[in-house]
């Protein structure tokens, strides 16, 4: 079976200074079989080459939205990315079916914990609840939204933490690109994070 | 032999022409092929030159003068204290260590303290001249080898000015000859008090120091004001001779004289200027001097005393080779760098004819010992290159594996920067103060010398010269740089220069500034990718301007006037190739026109840009969802 193809576009307008964001990048981007797109590199006036970003999303299979978490949502490139080569009567709308099947999900970094992202914590709503926006986005494109992989409280992880969730985002990759992951109801799961199969990793 | 000026220039010349590439094929160092020329067409062998070889010599010693020039034109003093270390260290004791041996040894063959310490000074100096030479060609520099010799070296040349101060001293023990001389330099100095002789020799000294600051830069800003460039060449010669003449009236070494010049110029905007005039005279004059070096070797004095004269060639190679030995251990050099300092810092340098004669004049000893001592310096450094290649061949595989080359741990003498900036007007200033305000520094080069003078005011390393010479780039750093930014105006002088850099230097990143849409072509099928007319923005942001005031909205006129740029840049590589097969191209007039003609056709055929810019345009969708809903219903 051949591997799939995944394309992570990225997004992040201070890429140089984030520590968090690099290590998972530097981690990932000689996989085989996996094209990290650096938005703010490629287009930092906010000119996005439609037609080169059309053809890269035809040649994969799946996509990974990588970015940190900035105001409850995700930097003003990666909208203006998805504003303009979401096009209707490509991506959606009628004969809009260019992405139909391929799979979609978010990795992003926040600087607060879980713990404050729920009801009761001080930004009173869910990652998840958040993220409603992408997941919509990608059942209009008839696309399968996966949950998404987060890094949280990035600002107090440690250095062998940080190491963890590099290797748990390259596993992750590795299992989607075979498509070995068993993905249960994707409502009832908060993070991809979660799965046994990823949480075994933390343990080594 | 003697005959015409010309004829001997046609030997020395032809002579250097035949040995020197000779000498090359082989793998050997230049200076071997001059010294042999000099043997072969000297007095021995085929008699071209004869006597007049010591007035040649003389004359040749020019060359060490205006290498000298340039090597004091090197050092900044800045670069100098950081090395102090290793020159104080490694030149200090190999001066002193050899000093000292030589004198006991000549001291126990009877000599006098007066002539023995005056030969020891002479015999503990290297040549400058063989080694930087070598250096160079080898291009071994950068090497352990390389920076500690220049230490050593530079040391050396330093060291003689207190030696040659402190020579009169001796003779007045030797008083008897005060007054007369015989090398026929006629010196006022020669009927006033040793006392009063050292004074003036300091006197001189600071005299250069003074000129170089407050008369030699002034005049240079008059002559570079005329952009002639041949008058700059006339200037910078007449520098150097001007401070030989002044050191010779009063018997100093002139190379001394012209070392301290270049010291103080070194931190003038000219620096790269002068050495770039400098360096073809000072190669040819180097040539001169070892041809006469190879000339004046005296075989009928060997042939007489083959025995002493085999001894102490030997003794004195020995002597310095054991004290280089140390000091080399001492500062804790690999063995392979260790032999190869050795080796090349053995033999007795031109200082030695400068001193011994020196001493010889003032009557500390004769003639017959100064010309036993001549012969030995030029037996020393005619065998340098061969014991190198003895070393090289023999030696050195012997020990071992070359030990890999590491970076020199002591201080390299050049801070280069990553970005040269050449042309500092209008275009490159701007571009300059966005990169400092980044924190990068370029170097900077620049034609206008009043501007180059403001600017280093202001604390910018910009230097004055025609960023077109070969030389000038490699002085600044072409070698070592990441990027080169054009900004010259002149679109001429671009092309010419984007050629030297492609031949010479094909990693460098070339940022060129072009003129007009034909510039961009010709440098295009020069081969650069990165081009930027200096129209094409500006002329955009005044037609985004005028459609905001005709009510266009911002954003989108800023989106267009992108692709429109995108547009231009495209259609501008595409039609690069037609230009070159086109027989319009002699004409650039005629060819702008062809152009605009060609792009305007281009324009029509893609029709306007907001036609197929399809981003957040709700009239469009508006027009599909309702022409598919009549069309379903």
């Amino acid at each position: 079976m051949t591997l799939k193809k995944i394309l992570i576009v990225f997004a992040h307008p201070r890429y140089e200074q984030s520590r968090t964001n690099r290590a998972l990048i530097e981690g990932v981007k000689r996989m085989d079989g996996v094209t990290v797109q650096d938005l703010y590199e490629w287009y930092p006036n906010f000119n996005i080459d439609i037609f080169i970003e059309k053809d890269l999303l035809k040649h994969h299979d799946l996509i990974v939205w990588h970015h940190p978490l900035y105001w409850y949502s995700c930097p003003p490139l990666l909208k203006q990315w998805i504003d303009m080569v979401l096009e209707f009567g490509w991506a959606y709308g009628p004969e809009g079916n260019a992405l139909e099947g391929k799979q979609v999900f978010n990795v992003l970094t926040a600087g607060g914990t879980k713990e404050v992202y729920c009801e009761k914590g001080r930004n009173h709503y869910t990652i998840r609840e958040f993220l409603r926006p992408f997941e919509q986005t990608a059942r209009l494109c008839s696309m399968e939204y996966l949950p998404p992989f987060a890094v949280m409280g990035t600002h107090r992880l440690s250095e062998e933490q940080l190491a963890t969730y590099v290797r748990q985002y390259q596993e992750l990759l590795r299992s989607l690109q075979k498509n070995e992951l068993e993905i249960p109801d994707t409502d009832n799961c908060q993070f991809i994070n979660d799965l046994p199969a990823l949480q075994n990793l933390q343990e080594k | 032999m003697t005959g015409t000026f010309l004829f001997q220039a046609v030997i020395y010349l032809s002579a250097a022409v035949v040995c020197v590439p000779i000498a090359k094929r082989f793998g050997l160092s230049s200076v071997l092929g001059y010294l042999f020329a000099g043997i072969i067409i000297g007095p021995y062998l085929l008699k071209f030159i004869g006597e007049e070889g010591e007035d040649i010599l003389h004359f040749a010693e020019f060359g060490v003068v205006m290498m000298l020039f340039l090597i004091g034109l090197e050092i900044e003093p800045k670069a100098f204290w950081k090395m102090k270390k290793t020159i104080l260290g490694m030149g200090g004791s190999q001066v002193v260590l050899t000093t000292l041996l030589s004198f006991g040894l000549l001291s126990v063959m009877g000599y006098s303290w007066q002539s023995g310490l005056s030969i020891a000074m002479a015999l503990s100096l290297s040549s400058t001249a063989i080694v930087l030479q070598t250096l160079k060609e080898k291009n071994l520099m950068d090497t352990v080898y390389g920076a500690s010799s220049f230490s050593i070296l530079l040391f050396q040349d330093i060291i003689v000015i207190p030696m040659l101060a402190v020579i009169p001293l001796f003779s007045t023990a030797a008083a008897s000859v005060s007054g007369g001389h015989e090398g026929g330099h006629p010196s006022f100095l020669d009927n006033l008090p040793v006392g009063l002789r050292t004074v003036f020799v300091l006197l001189s000294v600071v005299c250069v120091v003074l000129a170089g600051r407050y008369l030699f830069v002034p005049l240079l800003r008059v002559v570079a004001l005329t952009r002639l460039r041949e008058l700059f060449s006339a200037s910078a010669l007449l520098i150097v001779i001007a401070i030989a003449y002044l050191m010779e009236l009063v018997g100093l070494s002139p190379a001394l004289g012209a070392f301290l010049g270049g010291v103080v110029l070194a931190t003038s905007e000219f620096k790269h200027e002068l050495e770039s005039n400098l360096e073809p005279f000072k190669g040819l004059l180097l040539g001169l001097f070892f041809i006469a070096v190879g000339a004046s070797i005296n075989f009928g004095m060997i042939l007489d005393n083959p025995v002493e004269i085999t001894l102490l060639v030997v003794g004195v190679i020995t002597l310095k080779g054991v004290v280089l030995y140390i000091v080399a251990s001492i500062f804790r050099i690999k063995m392979d760098q260790k032999l190869l300092i050795v080796v090349g810092l053995s033999q007795v340098g031109e200082f030695a004819f400068v001193l011994l004669s020196f001493a010889n004049q003032l009557g500390i000893f004769s003639k017959e010992r100064l010309d036993l001592f001549l012969v030995i310096t030029a037996i020393s450094m005619t065998l340098t290159p061969l014991l190198a290649i003895f070393n090289e061949h023999v030696i050195l595989p012997k020990i071992g594996t070359k030990e890999s080359e590491e970076k020199p741990p002591m201080d390299t003498i050049e801070k280069k920067n990553k970005v040269i900036l050449v042309g500092f007007g209008h275009f490159g200033s701007t571009i300059g103060r966005f990169l400092r305000a980044n924190g990068v520094e370029s170097t900077i080069l620049d034609h206008d010398s009043s501007r180059v003078d403001l600017l280093r005011k202001m604390g910018f390393e910009v230097y004055y010269g025609d960023a077109m010479r070969e030389d000038l780039l490699e002085s600044a750093g072409a070698g070592d740089a990441k990027i080169l930014i054009s900004a010259i105006d002149d679109p001429d002088a671009t092309l010419r220069m984007v050629e030297v850099l492609q031949h010479n230097y094909p990693d460098l990143t070339l940022l060129v500034r072009a003129k007009s849409r034909v510039d961009a072509y010709q440098l295009l099928n020069a081969g650069v990718t990165h081009i930027y007319r200096e129209t094409l923005d500006t002329s955009v942001r005044v037609a985004e301007d005028a459609l905001h005031f005709l009510g266009h909205r911002k954003y989108t006129t800023l989106r267009q006037a992108q692709n429109f740029k995108k547009y231009d840049e495209d259609s501008l590589r595409r039609l690069a190739d037609k230009v070159l097969n086109s027989d319009e191209y002699i004409f650039k007039a005629r060819e702008e026109i062809a152009q605009q003609e060609a792009l305007l056709k281009e324009d029509l055929e893609r029709g306007q840009l907001s036609d197929e810019d399809t981003s957040w345009d709700s009239e469009s969708m508006r027009n599909r969802i309702n022409a598919g809903k009549s069309a379903g219903s």
